[in-house]
């Protein structure tokens, strides 16, 4: 399986962002498969930092709750495991900070990760400049290292990236960190656009994404796919009133959600 | 002019959302041309010496020496500039390459407070817009310098997330920067974060060095001895040292050793090679690769990374790195006040502690020099409340 497969089916994918941990283990796991359930065609797996710097409100909420139920990395593999055992079978792309990759040994952590049933890596404090050493780790692991653009990204240097990334562009939709945003900029559409021209590679369109005019679009500017985190988090944190969940209830929001986003993602092109 | 680098041998480099490579370069542009012409040179030596009080003495503490009976020790006296402390030649260099880059806007992180106050200053100078971001936890231990900064005109966002002290500031102010670059420049307080902040505030520290150099030669007829500073970030340390760097003078960077349980000795601790703040460097984490909280009773020094100029010069031995603990930090705070009438703050405080112990083993004959880089007002409330019914 490779990440680039959902993004090649003609239509927009639609990969959602889990953050391992929160609040617990067990409902990550019960998450991703209701998200699979509900048509996502990849999962961007997170596995919290303590210092997430690319990351809003939202995310960073997510991530200290995670870490505060006592998630480690090692924890989250073990997770991602699981998911795989149990039938999820769409590409999953695991997100992480550079530290946390770093500090464990590249080589090592990678073979890891790899074992856990990831077929990429998505690292937000990594830019092309600095990427050279990870992108040799990902090669000899197997596992495809996507790399971001902005719409601050000149032409010049989206090639660069489009020729660097592997798997897809993570296209970010705003200048800033993640978190839900009521509008889509017209930078945001042009970078679209852009990359497109740019190179064949497919892209992902992320950060800010949440409602259904979002995807409408970067659909017709001409996205691969769609990458919902905040969006998400924001679902499911209702019913975290007081740090336990109600699993039932936040599942079933969720999935009304995805299937909504989905429906939107895969409807034909014209 | 210091040459930029954009690592330290092995240390530094550029790890930041990409959203930043853009404005980083321009960053870098701005600084190699414009920050290096005439008419900016011109116009920051003015500031510093009609606003921030540059130069700054180089005093020889002569009761304090005697008092310790070994090597001459002189203070480089930061604490006397405008606003306290050394934090002020950066803020002034940066807020004046920001204006000139066309920003109407400064950002900054704070622990302590110092640089917070030192930006809030230069924005109020230059007619800027400013926002500072400063953790919960250290707001409340340093509740007059967020009033001060208010009363600076500046806005405080107080940081709510992580261990909510400078390491979330800075993530907060990072976060900012991401989406303002296009009318905001980020002031990063010390040597650290992605290139070129490590250099280009090491070149606008450096005045403490060159300075202290012609001074110690005016005083002495040659170079000192030694060199001895604190090292949070490290930016008063890479200022005294910079100029000195190629001399037989023998340097210590003093780190927070902290109660003995808790510290922020990066560099003399346990500290691992990582990634944090857009740089690699030496930092305090845990088995998996997690930020660890970190102590000291100096906010200033109580960060869990060091600028990547300092990891370098750890790893090849040109600097030596040692710790004072939060007692000795206290200990030198009051010998300082008792013999020379000056009250240190208590990250300054760490490099007379040691200096202290250095004078005495390097006895008569030999020189140091201490960077004096804040003075202890901002402190006073804060040791009183530690010493409790110790104090006199």
């Amino acid at each position: 399986m490779s990440l680039s497969d959902a993004f090649r089916k003609g239509q927009c994918a639609f990969m959602p962002y889990v953050c391992c941990g929160d609040p617990s283990a067990e409902f990550t796991l019960k998450l991703v498969k209701t998200l699979v359930q509900s048509g996502a065609d990849a999962i961007e797996f997170g596995i919290p930092f303590s210092d997430p710097i690319a990351d809003g409100k939202t995310i960073q909420a997510a991530s200290q709750r995670a870490l505060a139920g006592g998630i480690t990395p090692g924890k989250a593999l073990f997770v991602l495991a699981k998911v795989r055992k149990s039938g999820v079978c769409v590409p999953i792309a695991v997100m992480t900070y550079y530290n946390i990759l770093f500090s464990a040994g590249l080589g090592k952590m990678l073979a890891k990760i790899k074992r856990a049933g990831a077929d990429g890596l998505i690292v937000p404090d990594v830019p092309l400049g600095e990427s050279a050493p990870l992108r040799r780790a990902c090669r000899i692991a197997g596992l495809e290292l996507v790399l971001f653009a902005t719409p601050n990204s000149s032409d010049a240097r989206l090639r660069k990236i489009a020729a660097a990334t592997s798997g897809f562009i993570y296209a970010v939709s705003v200048l800033g960190t993640t978190g839900a945003r009521s509008n889509v900029s017209p930078q945001a559409l042009q970078l679209v656009k852009r990359a497109k021209q740019a190179s064949a590679m497919p892209l992902a369109v992320g950060f800010g994404i949440s409602l259904p005019s979002h995807v409408r679009a970067f659909r017709k500017a001409g996205a691969d796919g769609v990458i919902v985190g905040s969006g998400i988090v924001n679902i499911y944190a209702r019913h975290i009133p007081g740090g336990k969940i109600n699993e039932r209830l936040a599942l079933s929001d969720v999935a009304r959600f995805a299937k909504g986003m989905v429906n939107i993602c895969h409807c034909k092109r014209r | 002019m210091i040459k930029m680098k954009k690592y330290f041998g092995k240390y530094g480099g550029q790890f930041v959302p990409e959203a930043l490579v853009g404005p980083l370069a321009e960053l870098e542009r701005a600084f190699a041309t414009d920050g290096k012409s005439k008419s900016f040179q011109r116009e920051l030596d003015s500031l510093l010496k009609n606003y921030a009080g540059r130069p700054t003495p180089l005093y020889f503490a002569r009761r304090l020496t005697s008092h310790e009976g070994g090597a001459k020790i002189y203070l480089k006296r930061e604490d006397l500039l405008h606003t306290g402390a050394h934090k002020i030649n950066n803020a002034i260099g940066q807020a004046l390459l920001a204006k000139r880059m066309g920003k109407t806007r400064l950002i900054a992180e704070t622990g302590a407070g110092q640089h917070g106050v030192a930006t809030a200053t230069a924005a109020a100078l230059f007619g800027m817009e400013c926002e500072i971001y400063m953790g919960s936890v250290d707001a409340a231990r340093q509740a007059q310098n967020v009033y001060r900064m208010r009363l600076l005109g500046a806005r405080v966002s107080i940081v709510d997330s992580g261990s909510r002290t400078l390491k979330d500031a800075v993530n907060e102010a990072m976060r900012d920067y991401c989406a303002s670059f296009a009318s905001t420049h980020y002031i990063i307080g010390s040597a650290l974060g992605p290139h070129p902040y490590p250099s280009i505030v090491a070149v606008f520290q450096s005045v403490i060095g060159r300075e202290a150099r012609k001074q110690i030669v005016a005083a002495e007829g040659r170079l000192p001895d030694f060199a001895v500073a604190c090292v949070g970030g490290g930016s008063n340390a890479i200022g005294l040292f910079a100029p000195f760097l190629q001399d037989d003078v023998k340097m210590f960077g003093v780190e927070a050793g902290g109660d003995g349980k808790r510290h922020a000795a990066r560099l003399t601790g346990n500290g691992r090679r990582g990634v944090l703040h857009g740089m690699m460097t030496y930092l305090l984490e845990n088995a998996d690769g997690q930020i660890s909280e970190t102590h000291s009773i100096s906010a200033g020094l109580d960060y869990p990374a060091v600028g990547p100029q300092h990891s370098s010069l750890s790893d090849s031995g040109r600097v030596k790195y040692v710790s004072a603990s939060d007692s000795e930090a206290l200990s030198a705070f009051h010998l300082l006040s008792e013999k020379e009438g000056i009250i240190p703050a208590l990250e300054s405080a760490h490099a007379v502690a040691f200096a202290i112990k250095l004078a005495k083993k390097a006895g008569k004959g030999k020189s140091i020099i201490v960077n004096l880089s804040g003075r202890g007002d901002k402190d006073l409330e804060h040791v009183a409340r530690t010493e409790g019914g110790k104090g006199t």
